[in-house]
């Protein structure tokens, strides 16, 4: 808007409650919150947008599957071969496939694959739904009698929290399928023997807070990136930055929830 | 035609924008059938004015009737009822673009009239396209439609809920001349085939001339004038003798 400012009556000057970023803070706080809440109304009140769940599925899940099947195989390889000079200097390089399945299930996969959801599925989420914001798309949306949270938003954030888990477990088997080539290859360790030493130690809790914690990520990455992108504003400077707050915001919270859960976990097993 | 009932009622409408007064208290009324031409400078607040109408956004003060419901007062769901009388053609068309024209058309359908069959869906979307005569573009991606196509579709996809309102945003804003008048035909044929009620935001005189039944100037966030094309231009008033000049190339 470029008119002129009106002279003649002076802006009253706003008064803020503790200071202009604190008030802020409390301010976007509110208004995630109203997001969230919306979000719970829209996803269980009908009509629902099926295909555009099994769609964004499809491009959150499947789209993702190269990028985390190469990470999960190196992290596996990588994160062995780094263990077994540590375990072979107290003689215990047979406690590797347990070592390596506990780390991959409880903290490696949950953890890499949000991260990796995060900057791939998060930035997008963003930069997709801020330039729809930008160019009036959501607003053609509006003036249409449909409803543009239902369809970009509500889908977008179950299709990551469904498909997030998923991921994590696809993760956790190629990264155990690289951990078992690398013990293989050093030690011939066979199959059945590197599979039952790995979940000798594995738990149904372990598989479960792997699969609960990666939902609560993924939800984290679906609300930070659609909330981030729907309230886009100032052109493509502005797509820029909601792409890059989805990934910042969503990281920062997936550490923090990491702590949380892992706290809770343990204070359960 | 009944000229008498009243479409769109607005009263003493003000808006601004933190300290950026843009509206300081607008009158107007739009008449069943009418054309009504919104003209003025960029950023005196003619998108801000239609986008109100529209319920995108909320007046400061004032009041802003369509088709007899307050639309800031009214509910979410009654705002959706009125939103599937009005159809807003974008100034940027805002075609979705991870979507064909088919889609785009069948978007609004689909969720609004939910008993339609697939055969409906795709005569309707005949229709329109054929209206706007561009049936050839249904399988195309809105990147690779040129502007006065995007326009075009843009308004075939209001016009496929069979809306009673238009509200036209710059319709032929960045378009070349022939293409603009290939728009201002399709607005007067929108008018005709729709039996519609149209407000045109534009800057363009010729659109306004050529499209508008009555013509609203909107200077400093008020109406200077109301009035055919030829009262409103007839005037001393230097800003709009120069809107006038510099759009029809009188020099001076």
């Amino acid at each position: 808007m470029k008119t002129e400012p009106d002279q003649s009556t002076p802006p009253p000057r706003i008064k803020y409650l503790i200071s202009e970023k604190i008030d802020g803070l409390f301010l976007s706080l509110y208004d995630v919150h109203k997001f969230i809440i919306r979000f719970f109304k829209e996803a269980f009140a009908p009509p629902y947008e099926f295909k555009e769940i099994i769609n964004q599925c499809y491009q959150v899940g499947y789209r993702s599957l190269p990028l985390v099947s190469l990470t999960g195989f190196i992290v596996g390889i990588v994160f062995t071969k780094q263990s077994r000079p540590s375990l072979s200097t107290f003689g215990a390089a047979s406690w590797l496939p347990s070592l390596i399945s506990i780390a991959i299930i409880r903290a490696l996969a949950p953890l890499v694959t949000a991260l990796i959801a995060a900057g791939k599925v998060g930035s997008n989420m963003g930069a997709e739904l801020g330039s729809m914001k930008v160019t009036e798309q959501i607003d053609a949306m509006e003036v249409s009698a449909t409803n543009p949270f239902k369809f970009l938003v509500t889908t977008r954030i179950l299709a990551i929290t469904f498909m997030l888990p998923i991921l994590v477990l696809y993760m956790g088997f190629v990264g155990m399928m690289g951990s078992y080539l690398n013990v293989h290859l050093t030690e011939q360790t066979s199959y059945t023997a590197f599979f039952k030493s790995a979940f000798s130690t594995i738990s149904f809790l372990d598989i479960f807070s792997s699969v609960f914690k990666s939902a609560v990520y993924g939800f984290t990455i679906g609300v930070a990136g659609c909330y981030q992108g729907y309230h886009a504003e100032n052109g493509t400077q502005g797509v820029g930055k909601s792409a890059n707050s989805a990934v910042v915001v969503s990281m920062f919270l997936i550490f923090i929830e990491e702590m949380l859960i892992v706290q809770v976990i343990n204070a359960i097993r | 035609m009944d000229n008498k009932e009243v479409i769109i009622s607005i009263k003493d409408l003000t808006k601004s924008f933190g300290s950026l007064s843009v509206l300081k208290g607008i009158d107007l009324e739009v008449y069943k059938g009418e054309n009504v031409a919104v003209l003025g400078r960029s950023g005196t607040g003619k998108s801000v004015l239609i986008k109100i109408i529209s319920g995108l956004l909320k007046p400061d003060s004032g009041t802003v009737k369509v088709l007899g419901e307050e639309v800031d007062k009214i509910s979410n769901t009654a705002l959706q009822k009125l939103r599937l009388k009005i159809g807003f053609s974008f100034q940027s068309s805002a075609l979705y673009d991870s979507m064909t024209v088919r889609q785009n058309l069948e978007f609004p359908l689909v969720r609004n009239r939910r008993n339609l069959s697939k055969q409906d869906v795709s005569k309707a979307i005949e229709e329109v396209l054929n209206d706007v005569g561009l049936s050839q573009t249904i399988n195309q991606m809105p990147s690779e439609l040129s502007g006065g196509q995007r326009k075009r579709i843009g308004i075939a996809r209001t016009l496929i809920l069979k809306p009673e309102i238009m509200l036209y945003d710059e319709p032929t804003s960045g378009l070349d001349p022939i293409t603009s008048i290939e728009i201002n035909n399709l607005i007067l044929q929108v008018q005709k085939e729709y039996n519609t009620t149209s407000i045109i935001i534009t800057h363009d005189l010729t659109c306004a001339k050529h499209t508008a039944d009555k013509v609203a100037m909107l200077m400093d966030g008020k109406f200077l004038s109301q009035g055919s094309f030829k009262e409103v231009f007839s005037t001393d008033n230097e800003s709009v003798k120069t809107f006038y000049d510099y759009n029809f190339i009188n020099d001076k």
